[in-house]
């Protein structure tokens, strides 16, 4: 036996699982604010490097010169339990890093879709891609001081949004708030997991 | 490194160099993991506390081991060490191809919404914060 190696100890818990959450909306709408209210700790930032020869790529020795694109993902975590671990990501907000979004939503227990009523256009593509996967989101609508107010039912409405969807106010600085929007998703997602069983017996 | 050295690379490197280490340098220019796919939630572990003695490992292999003396995600691991998560994922299979790390996959990546009651202990958890 060899004494030199320190061996975890056999029978040690298992690994937890992960989750993840996505928070998505255009740029400068809140998102790594909403990650940073409610993570354990600041928001980290992760970034993938992308290669102009793109996936597929084995080896990457000689194509040295070929150009680099950084995508970078800010993300928080919550410690649900000793078996359970939330991540959140904030997706990056280039349009054109759709398949890293689709890395994101793979998996992904739902979507939180920031909104600022200034500039609510920039969340269509957003919503745009969360109906189109099929994956359940709610829009939260960042209460921005000097915003004007917008009672909710304008909003779904300019955001044709199926009435199922829930909209809700927030503002991602505070904890409670973010909280409530993550709780409100996940409330989604669970009767929409429902009526999707439902209706895959019927 | 020279004292040389240092001074051609003061002379070439200003704020428009972009990083210093290209990103797959530290892979030897591998840009695909030996074993695994290590998504960005997988969480790893280590199996040793010190692997000083093992051969063939580079100083991020080593970081990675005492980073991950407690659990973290993939994600994590390439923030805390500031390399990107390609480069992340190789070192990470060259230690996975040597047992010295465990491996969690995240639930659901293929099977679509998890159980109810994982929706029932985050959203208990949650409200526990």
């Amino acid at each position: 036996m060899d004494y030199g190696r320190s061996e975890r100890p056999t029978g040690a818990a298992p690994l937890p699982t992960a989750i993840k959450v996505l928070i998505a909306g255009g740029f400068g709408v809140g998102k790594t604010t909403m990650v940073g209210a409610v993570s354990e700790t600041r928001p980290l930032r992760t970034e993938e490097v992308l290669t102009e020869t793109g996936i597929g790529i084995d080896d990457l020795s000689g194509i040295e010169e070929k150009s680099t694109t950084t995508v970078a993902m800010d993300f928080g975590r919550i410690t649900i339990s000793d078996d359970l671990v939330l991540y959140l990501f904030g997706t990056p907000g280039q349009d054109r890093f759709w398949f890293v979004w689709d890395e994101l939503a793979l998996g992904a227990l739902g979507a939180v879709v920031l909104a600022d009523t200034r500039r609510l256009a920039d969340c269509f593509p957003s919503i745009d891609y969360f109906e189109g996967r099929g994956t359940p989101f709610v829009v939260a609508v960042n209460c921005f001081e000097g915003a004007r107010q917008f009672r909710l039912d304008e909003v779904q409405a300019a955001l044709d949004l199926d009435p199922g969807v829930p909209v809700v106010l927030c503002d991602a600085r505070k904890r409670e708030s973010a909280k409530e929007v993550l709780i409100t998703l996940l409330e989604h997602a669970m009767k929409l997991r429902e009526a999707r069983r439902r209706a895959a017996e019927d | 490194m020279t004292g040389r050295g240092d001074s051609a690379e003061q002379e070439w490197v200003d704020d428009h160099a972009g990083p210093v280490v290209r990103p797959y340098a530290v892979t030897g220019g591998r840009a695909r993991p030996v074993t695994g796919t290590f998504d960005l939630i997988s969480l790893v572990t280590s199996t040793r506390t010190d692997v000083g003695s093992e051969s063939g490992l580079g100083p991020e292999h080593v970081a990675i081991v005492g980073l991950c003396q407690r659990i973290l995600s993939v994600a994590e691991i390439a923030a805390h060490l500031d390399l990107p998560v390609g480069t992340v994922r190789v070192l990470l299979g060259d230690l996975a191809a040597r047992s010295l790390v465990q491996v969690r996959e995240p639930r659901a990546t293929t099977a679509g919404l998890p159980d109810e009651h994982v929706f029932e202990a985050v959203i208990n958890g949650l409200r526990a914060l």
